[in-house]
């Protein structure tokens, strides 16, 4: 008993030393009717402290709120430079980049495949110019930049580099996240180039330049979002996802990289779905479980290493195209369910995207919801104010209870490697099985009305597609990405795209030598980022999947 | 119709890769006795063309969420007549309502946006099926 109380009094008082070097937002912190709150309740553990249950920070959003980065990409470069501008001003703290279909698949706007799709669900990016325009007149060395690519992510990572380069920004100046991950293509998204092994080289080679040259840039942001949208469970997206982080540190310290330095620049991105205390037991379970397996299986002893940071976007998949603006609540309580769970960033959905991409008016009330949350709500007062209730407890229990099962699962798939087992279970279909089967359950539920879906199976009334205002996209964005594309294609000096192209597929096929500097280097040139796809694709080869229903 | 299984071929068509939908459907349409043939992801006109006479089907569904479906659902619609194939085709995904009286003209047989119950997409399959068989 006294020893119990010793250590309780202990965390306690090392919360408050930790807690009183923070540095707090200008604030009263108390409620709408001026009681005041303290930093957080309960007395056994603290946000700061392992496993970080209750947080990653001691102080959590009293000193600074999580970033409201919004996602954004349409069109031409041009067109989201202006998006990026206007979000900037109307108070989005962080740029998040969307690129379009042939972007994120490694293919010009001119290849036969992109027909139809360049600039619509995102921005086309082909050659550094594109990139120099996307961020024309934005202080890269002020804004952190979040890019959502995956297959193709050291192409655009090193147009990104050459951009803040030609505008005297250096590379260790540059702050934020690509996405970067592979593994998760292969199970949800399904946006790869090449086949698992030799995607996992890129990948390494990119952690290791960023760790080198970047210190303030994520290098990869290991996403449930997707895994979640394709159709799994909640459970599911938490232990897929982290499985997927662990196959990447495995990974990296096979390549000789140091768990403490590499760890320390991992992030992660998680789906808020509708369901709000399952959402919340997912969120506090996943820092629980990273920073135990970071410790105890793989090693980390810098606290740094073992945190669960992430950014959360809302449920895309939840959103309605029947009475679209009631999509509008749902964003909210998925939102609340994000900063609850102590997200540190979060993208809100705008209530127009199940039937296009957001038009500006939409975007700005998604920004608006969050800014709502934080700013009227006061759940920012206090860190993790849910934790100790029964439920709450309860359910992070059993979310960390079904990831640990699948973990195992991989485990035994692996022979004792989780990165073995997570290349065998996209080898098998084990992935895309249990989604599509998760998937087909949930539209069964609904198709039986057991579940209900406000506006879809139940309260249909008042629907009027008649007055909806949809961002479109026309087919002259096609045409005038083809004209630039052109014009850089006739302007650039051939002979240096070549051969920069070829020391790309010498630095592939040499697997002790890092592609980043290589690549780097090609942008420079003015290549296009299928010809860079295609220098390594001659060593790599392509993955096609296998059609499972 | 009578004791003849109808024989669909779903497809993702181009760059997308969302493939919940179409999975979603597939195993709709098996469960209400057609025959389902997947062809997977970044399937070509020529790759559909090549599988639905192979495998003489009833008809062909496409999912497609990335805007493209004014460009590629026409596009595969003049290839299938091109081929002198008469197998109706059905668009899903993300489509707005707008857009659905062009690509009708353009000689899409139905639409299914999202929402579209069970009951609805096989209906809408078996109808585009019937409607061609009468014409």
């Amino acid at each position: 008993m006294g020893t119990e109380e010793n250590q309780e009094l202990n965390a306690r008082e090392e919360w408050e030393k930790e807690y009183q070097k923070a540095s707090l937002r200008d604030s009263n912190f108390e409620t709408m009717s001026g009681v005041p709150v303290e930093p957080v309740y309960g007395d056994d553990l603290f946000p700061g402290q392992y496993p970080y249950t209750r947080g990653i920070y001691p102080s959590m959003y009293r000193s600074r709120l999580w970033t409201m980065r919004m996602f954004a990409g349409f069109g031409t470069a041009e067109d989201t430079n202006l998006r990026f501008k206007e979000l900037l001003r109307n108070g989005g703290t962080g740029l998040s980049t969307a690129f379009d279909m042939p972007t994120l698949m490694g293919r010009d706007s001119d290849s036969e495949w992109s027909l139809g799709e360049v600039g619509r669900a995102g921005v086309a990016v082909d050659t550094l110019s594109d990139m120099e325009d996307l961020f024309a007149d934005i202080d890269l060395s002020q804004v952190s930049t979040s890019m959502t690519i995956n297959g193709p992510a050291a192409t655009l990572l090193a147009m990104y580099v050459a951009v803040a380069e030609q505008t005297g920004v250096e590379p260790h100046q540059l702050a934020g996240t690509i996405q970067n991950d592979i593994l998760k293509e292969y199970q949800a998204q399904k946006e790869y180039i090449y086949p698992p092994r030799p995607s996992m080289r890129i990948v390494t080679d990119m952690v290791k330049y960023t760790t080198a040259e970047m210190p303030k840039w994520h290098p990869i942001s290991i996403s449930g979002y997707h895994i979640r949208e394709a159709g799994s469970t909640a459970a599911q997206e938490l232990a897929f996802t982290l499985a997927n982080g662990f196959s990447y540190v495995e990974a990296a310290i096979a390549a000789g990289q140091n768990v403490n330095e590499f760890g320390k620049r991992l992030s992660f991105f998680f789906n808020s779905h509708s369901d709000f205390f399952e959402e919340i037991g997912k969120f506090r379970a996943a820092r629980r479980i990273w920073a135990r397996w970071m410790k105890e299986r793989y090693g980390a002893t810098d606290e740094k290493a073992m945190l669960c940071r992430f950014h959360t976007q809302t449920a895309g998949v939840s959103l309605t195209a029947q009475q679209p603006e009631i999509n509008i609540a749902r964003v909210g309580i998925q939102a609340l369910a994000a900063a609850l769970g102590g997200t540190q960033s979060l993208h809100t959905d705008s209530f127009d995207e199940a039937l296009a991409l957001p038009t500006e008016d939409a975007a700005r009330i998604a920004l608006r919801t969050q800014q709502i949350v934080a700013h009227e709500t006061g759940v920012v007062n206090v860190a993790d104010p849910l934790g100790g209730s029964p439920y709450v407890e309860w359910m992070t229990d059993e979310m960390e209870r079904q990831a640990e099962a699948i973990f195992a699962h991989l485990d035994d798939l692996g022979n004792g490697s989780i990165l073995e087992g997570t290349f065998n279970g996209i080898e098998n279909g084990y992935f895309v099985g249990e989604i599509a089967d998760a998937a087909y359950r949930f539209e069964r539920e609904v198709n039986s009305g057991r579940r209900i879906i406000v506006g879809v199976n139940e309260f249909t009334d008042g629907d009027n597609p008649e007055d909806r205002n949809l961002l479109r996209i026309g087919a002259e964005t096609e045409e005038y990405q083809l004209k630039r594309l052109n014009d850089v294609k006739t302007k650039r000096n051939q002979e240096h795209v070549n051969s920069a192209l070829s020391e790309i597929t010498a630095v592939a096929s040499d697997p002790t030598r890092n592609l980043m500097p290589a690549i780097i280097a090609a942008v420079k040139t003015y290549a296009t980022e299928e010809e860079i796809a295609n220098a390594m694709e001659v060593v790599f080869g392509t993955y096609v999947e296998k059609a499972i229903v | 119709m009578g004791d003849h299984q109808q024989r669909v071929i779903l497809a993702k068509l181009g760059l997308d890769g969302h493939d919940r939908g179409i999975k979603v459907v597939a195993r709709i349409l098996r469960d209400a006795g057609m025959e389902v043939i997947y062809l997977g992801l970044r399937q070509t006109t020529a790759s559909i063309i090549a599988a639905a006479e192979e495998e003489d089907a009833d008809a062909i569904g496409l999912s497609m969420h990335n805007a493209g479906h004014l460009t590629l659902g026409p596009k595969m619609a003049e290839a299938l007549s091109a081929a002198g194939l008469d197998i109706p085709l059905i668009i899903g995904g993300i489509v707005p309502d707008e857009d659905v009286e062009e690509l009708m003209n353009a000689g899409i047989a139905a639409v299914l946006g999202p929402g579209a119950s069970a009951e609805e997409v096989v209906a809408t399959v078996q109808d585009a099926i019937s409607a061609r068989d009468k014409a």
